[in-house]
């Protein structure tokens, strides 16, 4: 068993496909461009000007070097750090190049020389890259953390012993059903001791829901009632582990086991576009949001998805009309890209 | 010797089964029958009173009531059962359990473990019931012969000693309970404020003031209740308290 301790770090780019790379980038650049035309001039009406001057040259060359690093990421990803570094420069540079000569060809106004300007541009990617980098490496602990984290947000003791226990007031009655339950548990449980770091399949993802919800109905019977609207959803998509059967067992514990009367719940997954959309909802009692555990299961997932995939994924709770309702929205990635 | 008349709640069924076959396992060294299976809290209430049980099995999770206020209510009985609780995990109840000495069991239960505590179990009382629990009750117990009703706390308008009994109102109807007004207002303090040395009234219900006309002693205040003829007097102690009460809300 590795420790919790362990460094994950290693160099990579960063992914030019995420909007949050993407973004820091755009904000980093114009902040640099509008400190450069404060140092410039003498008041700050003059240096406002100039930045809206440069912008109009800036602007179409950053979006046209962002655009051009997302069509190749996944190809510079696949480069040893150090030469996926020189050449994002090189590449982003040269197109600097391109566009300059473009733009003096057109007889419009450029702020530099040339040769200024691919000094200047291959000096920014270098501090841009390093500063993501940095960033990456100031996450990774974080990402170690999300060891923790996924183990404390893992099933609470009480589904364990309760699980137990009904298989135990099986075994006479039924010994199959209960060597089944068992072999549920079994899987379950490997799924929660596995690496939580790495990616998982949809399908693994709601395998784990399904045995998990064979578990509950043994336990629960008619009480428990689930819904499943999974004839859209992409099986080959990848998530974090972890990230939709705590919410499942959330709805079991908050809003069926408090109940005297049938409890609906519904797992709902689709994908839309490039996003995966998952929801699932159970009936709400108010009292219930007293009991602590759901809003740390929440938090805990909610910053697992941000460690995973940055500021694509969003997290939702809502209570409508005696139901309570989790969704789910993440960008739709597959192994092969 | 006779058979020890147990009964079982519990909200899931392979839990109960599971009961059953342990109680049949130890039949020689603890004989027992089963008198009864309840699915949740309110349920033990109506059925634990005729049953004749002279144990009870209760969950401390079950849905609508748990296995600690059902134990509380059933200080309202002549006879109340014995009583043994039963969790999964709760280390909460746990604690509590072992700090006012109630007996427990972890499930899954071991046969050994139910037959030592079927043997000495005994009645809590309701003291030692209510400090386990912590937390203020949903339900007023009205004892009725060999039954239990119980009052929602959020139905009742005020509590009024008389006596000795206590006088809980509704807006349907008047129960009488077996309960110190002090204990009463401790452990409702959230809900109910005292008007007077002898009356508790629920905040939500409080509509208004009346300046009491007409008598010739001191001129006092009346309170006016939601759905309710029936003024009460409020004491000149307690009108400070309740007059800033009635100017905090919105």
């Amino acid at each position: 068993m590795s420790s919790i301790r362990q460094n994950v770090f290693q160099d990579a780019l960063p992914d030019f496909r995420n909007l949050g790379v993407m973004a820091r980038v755009l904000i980093a650049v114009n902040a640099l461009a509008l400190a450069a035309a404060l140092l410039t001039v003498p008041n700050l009406a003059q240096a406002l000007e100039r930045f809206a001057l440069w912008a109009t040259f800036l602007e179409p060359l950053l979006l046209a070097e962002l655009s051009f690093l997302f069509v190749l990421s996944p190809w510079l990803a696949r480069l040893p750090y150090a030469a996926g570094f020189a050449l994002t420069v090189a590449l982003a540079t040269a197109l600097a190049g391109v566009y300059h000569a473009l733009v003096e060809g057109a007889g419009a106004a450029v702020p530099a020389n040339l040769v200024r300007m691919l000094v200047i541009c291959a000096a920014l990617v270098a501090v841009l890259l390093a500063w993501l980098r940095l960033l990456t490496k100031a996450y990774s602990p974080a990402l170690a953390e999300a060891r923790l984290q996924a183990l404390q947000a893992r099933i609470r003791p009480h589904f364990l012993f309760n699980s137990l226990n009904a298989v135990l007031g099986l075994i006479r009655r039924d010994p199959r059903r209960a060597e089944r339950s068992l072999e549920d548990l079994a899987e379950v449980f490997r799924t929660l001791l596995s690496d939580p770091r790495s990616f998982v399949r949809l399908a693994d993802e709601i395998a784990l829901l399904e045995r998990y919800a064979e578990l509950e109905q043994l336990r629960l019977g008619e009480r428990l009632r689930i819904t499943w609207e999974l004839d859209t959803a992409p099986t080959d998509a990848l998530l974090p582990p972890l990230v939709l059967q705590p919410l499942l067992e959330n709805a079991v514990y908050h809003g069926v086991e408090p109940g005297t009367a049938v409890g609906e719940v519904l797992v709902h997954i689709e994908r839309r576009g490039d996003r995966v959309l998952a929801r699932i909802e159970n009936p709400y009692y108010e009292a219930e949001q007293s009991r602590a555990g759901n809003r740390m299961a929440l938090d805990n997932i909610r910053e697992r998805l941000a460690l995973f995939f940055d500021a694509e994924a969003r997290l939702e709770t809502r209570a409508v009309g005696g139901r309570y309702r989790v969704e789910i929205e993440m960008p739709y990635r597959t192994a092969g890209a | 010797m006779n058979p020890l008349q147990v009964f079982i709640a519990d909200d899931e069924d392979p839990s109960r089964e599971r009961l059953k076959e342990l109680l049949s396992d130890i039949a020689q060294e603890v004989p027992t029958r089963v008198v009864g299976e309840a699915r949740n809290g309110l349920e033990a209430i109506e059925q634990v009173p005729a049953s004749g049980a002279q144990v009870l099995l209760l969950d401390i999770q079950m849905p609508g009531m748990g296995g600690l206020e059902v134990a509380r209510h059933l200080a309202a009985l002549e006879q109340p059962p014995a009583v043994v609780f039963i969790t999964a995990h709760d280390r909460h109840a746990v604690e509590a359990f072992e700090l006012n000495a109630l007996d427990y069991l972890l499930k899954p239960v071991r046969a050994q473990r139910l037959a030592a505590a079927l043997k000495k179990s005994s009645y809590p009382g309701p003291e030692r019931l209510a400090r386990a629990a912590g937390g203020a009750r949903e339900y007023l117990s009205v004892a009725e012969r060999n039954r239990i009703a119980l009052v929602p706390l959020r139905d009742v308008l005020f509590l009024r000693a008389e006596q000795k009994y206590v006088t809980v109102r509704t807006r349907a109807r008047e129960h009488l309970i077996e309960e110190s007004l002090v204990t009463l207002e401790r452990e409702f303090a959230a809900q109910f404020v005292r008007i007077h040395r002898n009356c508790l009234v629920a905040r939500a219900a409080i509509r208004g003031f009346e300046r009491a006309v007409g008598g010739d002693d001191d001129p006092h205040w009346l309170v006016v209740l939601d759905g309710l003829e029936e003024r009460l007097p409020v004491s000149r102690r307690q009108w400070p308290q309740l007059r800033d009460l009635v100017a905090e809300r919105p």
